[in-house]
C-alpha cells in the first residue's frame, strides 16, 4: 500500500508541476507584457512620442541623473496627462477584476461582478448629482460617499440576526440599484442641461478621460491596501467551494470572512468608481478568463486576474481614446464590446457555467 | 473520542427545533441518527459540528464543549458531509480533497498546498479506493464516486469525529452497501442520519431515534427497532423479524395498498399463482 501511494504521489507531482510551472511562467509573463504595454500606451495618440521621450521624462521626473531632459511639450504630454491615465487604468482594471473574483467567489455565482451590492449605481447617483450642480471637482468624494451609503442600505436590508445571507443580500442590492437608478434618472430629468449631458454620459458608461495624479493617487492606494488585503485572505476563500456549512465545517468563520471580503469589495469599488465611472464587464470576464490557467486556489486567481484586469483595461483604454480620433468613447463602450465576444467564446467552450 | 450531548435544546425562529436530547455516542462507535422528516436530524448533526450553538445545554467532546473551541481547532477534530452539496467552479478530486488541509494550515504563509498536505490526501484517497481518478473532475464523477471523494476530504481533515447527513441519499445498493461499510471500516466515532431503516440496522452499533425534536428512543438496532415504534414515529405499519444473514433486526412494512403479485397473474406473468395456496 506504501508503495502503490509513493508511486501516485509521485504521478500527481508529475502532473501537478507542468501545472504550477505555467502559473508561475504565464503571470510572469502578464506582468512583462502589462510593463511594456503601459509603455507604449503612453506613446500612443494624438501627438506623436516617441518611447525615447517616455523613458526620459520618467526619469527626469524621478530625479535619476543622467538622464536628459526631455522636450517641454512632449514632457506635459506624458507627465501631465499618458501616464497618470495609464496608470489609473491599470489600477482600475487590476481593483475590478480582483472585486469581481472575490463576488463570485462569495456569492457562488459565476454571473456575479463588483457591482452587484449596489455600488456603483449608489456612486453613480452621488456623481451625477455634483455634476449637474457644476460641482465636478467634488465628483471622486461625491462618488465613493454615494457607493458607500448604497452599500450600507444593501447589507442593513440583507443582515438578519448578525449573519448575512449572500441570496439576500444579491436582491437587496439588485433593489438599492434600481432606487438609485431611478434616482439618477430623476436628477438628470429634472435639472440636466447642455454640456453636462456629455459629462454624465461619459461618466455613466465609464471613462478614463477625466485621470490625473489625484485618481492615480487614489485608485493606487485602494488597490495597495484593500487589494492587497484580499490577496493575503484569499486562501479563506477556497473553503467556501461547497457552500457555507462546508466552510464553517472545514473552520472558517463564515459570518465574519464573508462580512470582511464584501466590506471590502465596496471600499475597493467604491474607490474605483469614484474615479472611473462604472467601468463593465472587467470584473465580470477577467475573472474566468484568468481561471483557466491560475486553477482554483484564490492565492493564485487574484494576483493574476489583478495582472490580467491591469492589462486589459490600459488596451482598451487607449482603444477609447484613439480609435475614433479626436472623438473619444467611454471606455465602457469598449471593454463591452470586447469583453462580450470573449465572454460568449468561454461560454461556448464551457468555461462558464458547466 | 466520545461525544455527550446533555440536555440541549435549540430554538430557531421561535420554533424549538430540538428539545432537550440528551445521549452518550460511544467512541468508536456508528451512530444512526433515525426519524422522520424534519424530526432535526440534520440540526442535530450541526450541533454537533459546533455549526449551530445550542440555546440551552452543551455538546461536549472528551469533556469539552464544542461551543468553547475555536472553530478551526474543531474542524481539526470533527468532519461534515452534508447531503448533497454542489460544486459552483471547477475542481479535481485531488483539489476537492485537499479542502480537508484547511483547518491543518497556519494563517498567512500556509496557504499553498505543502507536500505533507498532498500525501496525506493522497492516503485519504487510497483509503477510499478513489486514488484512480485523483485528477478527474469532480463534476465528471458518479453520485457514488462523489459520496468517496467527500468521505476522502473528510478523513484528509484527520479528525476523530465523522458526521454524515444521509450519507447514501442517491444512492444505488451497492453504492450505499459499500460506502457504509468503508464508513465502519475507518473506526472513527461516526455519526450518521439515516432514512433507510434496515441500513442503519445493519451498519450502526448504536440508533436514537428524534420525533418532533425530541429524543424518544435509544439503544441497539436490536431495542430499538420495534414495530410500535416505527408506527409511532413513522405512521407505518410493519413487522420487525431476524435477518437471515447477519441476524440483526429487519423490517418488513405492511406496505398496505401495494400490489399483489399472488393475486393478480396479469401483472406478473413470470409468477403463476398456486392452486393450493389460493
Amino acid at each position: 500500500m506504501a508503495a502503490t501511494i509513493v508511486a501516485a504521489t509521485s504521478a500527481t507531482q508529475r502532473l501537478e508541476r507542468p501545472a504550477r510551472l505555467r502559473y508561475a511562467a504565464v503571470t510572469i509573463a502578464l506582468a512583462v507584457v502589462l510593463v511594456a504595454i503601459g509603455c507604449l500606451a503612453v506613446t500612443v495618440g494624438p501627438a506623436g512620442i516617441s518611447l525615447d521621450d517616455v523613458v526620459r521624462s520618467v526619469g527626469h521626473h524621478l530625479g535619476i541623473s543622467g538622464v536628459a531632459a526631455p522636450p517641454v511639450l512632449a514632457d506635459s504630454i506624458v507627465w501631465q496627462l499618458r501616464l497618470p491615465r495609464v496608470l489609473t487604468a491599470a489600477a482600475v482594471g487590476a481593483g475590478l477584476a480582483i472585486s469581481g473574483s472575490v463576488m463570485q467567489s462569495v456569492t457562488r455565482n459565476p454571473l456575479a461582478d463588483p457591482y452587484l451590492l449596489g455600488v456603483s449605481s449608489g456612486a453613480s447617483l452621488g456623481a451625477v448629482a455634483v455634476l449637474v450642480l457644476g460641482f465636478s471637482f467634488a465628483l471622486p468624494p461625491a462618488a465613493f460617499v454615494g457607493a458607500f451609503l448604497a452599500l450600507i442600505a444593501t447589507l442593513t436590508i440583507a443582515r438578519t440576526g448578525g449573519s448575512l445571507s449572500t441570496g439576500r443580500a444579491v436582491l437587496a442590492g439588485l433593489a438599492i440599484a434600481q432606487l438609485c437608478a431611478a434616482g439618477t434618472s430623476f436628477v438628470i430629468f429634472w435639472s440636466a442641461k447642455g454640456d453636462s449631458y456629455r459629462d454624465i454620459l461619459n461618466w455613466l458608461l465609464g471613462s478614463l478621460a477625466g485621470s490625473t495624479w489625484d485618481t492615480t493617487l487614489i485608485s493606487v492606494t485602494a488597490l495597495v491596501i484593500v487589494g492587497g488585503l484580499m490577496i493575503v485572505m484569499a486562501p479563506r476563500l477556497d473553503a467556501f467551494a461547497f457552500g457555507d456549512t462546508a466552510a464553517s465545517a472545514l473552520g472558517v468563520n463564515v459570518t465574519a470572512t464573508r462580512w470582511l471580503f464584501l466590506g471590502a469589495v465596496a471600499v475597493l469599488t467604491g474607490a474605483m468608481v469614484s474615479v472611473s465611472g462604472a467601468i463593465g464587464f472587467v470584473g465580470l470576464i477577467l475573472p474566468h478568463m484568468v481561471r483557466g490557467f491560475s486553477g482554483p486556489s484564490h492565492r493564485r486567481l487574484l494576483p493574476a486576474a489583478a495582472l490580467a484586469g491591469a492589462a486589459f483595461l490600459v488596451i482598451a483604454d487607449t482603444a477609447a481614446r484613439t480609435v475614433f480620433d479626436p472623438r473619444e468613447l467611454p471606455v465602457g463602450i469598449v471593454t463591452a464590446f470586447i469583453g462580450v465576444p470573449v465572454f460568449i467564446v468561454l461560454i461556448r467552450r464551457r468555461k462558464v457555467g458547466a | 473520542m466520545s461525544i455527550l450531548i446533555d440536555d440541549a435544546s435549540l430554538e430557531l425562529d421561535g420554533h424549538l427545533i430540538l428539545d432537550a436530547i440528551t445521549a452518550e455516542l460511544d467512541a468508536g462507535a456508528v451512530t444512526g441518527i433515525l426519524g422522520p422528516n424534519g424530526a432535526g436530524k440534520s440540526t442535530l448533526l450541526r450541533l454537533i459540528a459546533g455549526i449551530e450553538r445550542p440555546t440551552r445545554g452543551h455538546v461536549m467532546l472528551d469533556g469539552e464543549s464544542v461551543h468553547a473551541l475555536r472553530r478551526r481547532d474543531v474542524a481539526k477534530r470533527i468532519a461534515l458531509l452534508e447531503q448533497s452539496v454542489d460544486l459552483a467552479t471547477e475542481l479535481s478530486v485531488i483539489d476537492v480533497v485537499l479542502l480537508g488541509r484547511i483547518p491543518h494550515r497556519s494563517g498567512l504563509l500556509g496557504s499553498f498546498d505543502g507536500p505533507d498536505d498532498r500525501a496525506v490526501a493522497l492516503r485519504a484517497l487510497e483509503s477510499v479506493g478513489a486514488l484512480g481518478y485523483a485528477e478527474r473532475s469532480w463534476h465528471s464523477l458518479s453520485g457514488g464516486e462523489r459520496q468517496r471523494v467527500q468521505i476522502a476530504r473528510a478523513m484528509a481533515q484527520e479528525p476523530s469525529v465523522l458526521l454524515l447527513d444521509e450519507p447514501t441519499n442517491h444512492l444505488d445498493v451497492s453504492a450505499q452497501l459499500s460506502l457504509l461499510a468503508q464508513v465502519r471500516h475507518l473506526g472513527l466515532t461516526s455519526v450518521a442520519a439515516l432514512h433507510d431503516l434496515n441500513l442503519a440496522a445493519a451498519y450502526c452499533d448504536r440508533l436514537i431515534v428524534l420525533s418532533d425534536g425530541r429524543l424518544v428512543a435509544s439503544g441497539t438496532p436490536t431495542d430499538v427497532l420495534t414495530p410500535e415504534l416505527i408506527r409511532d414515529v413513522y405512521g407505518a405499519a410493519s413487522d420487525v423479524i431476524r435477518h437471515p444473514r447477519h441476524g440483526g433486526p429487519l423490517v418488513v412494512y405492511a406496505m398496505e395498498g401495494a400490489i399483489s403479485a399472488q393475486h393478480d397473474p396479469r401483472r406478473d406473468p413470470l409468477r403463476t399463482p398456486q392452486p393450493s395456496r389460493v
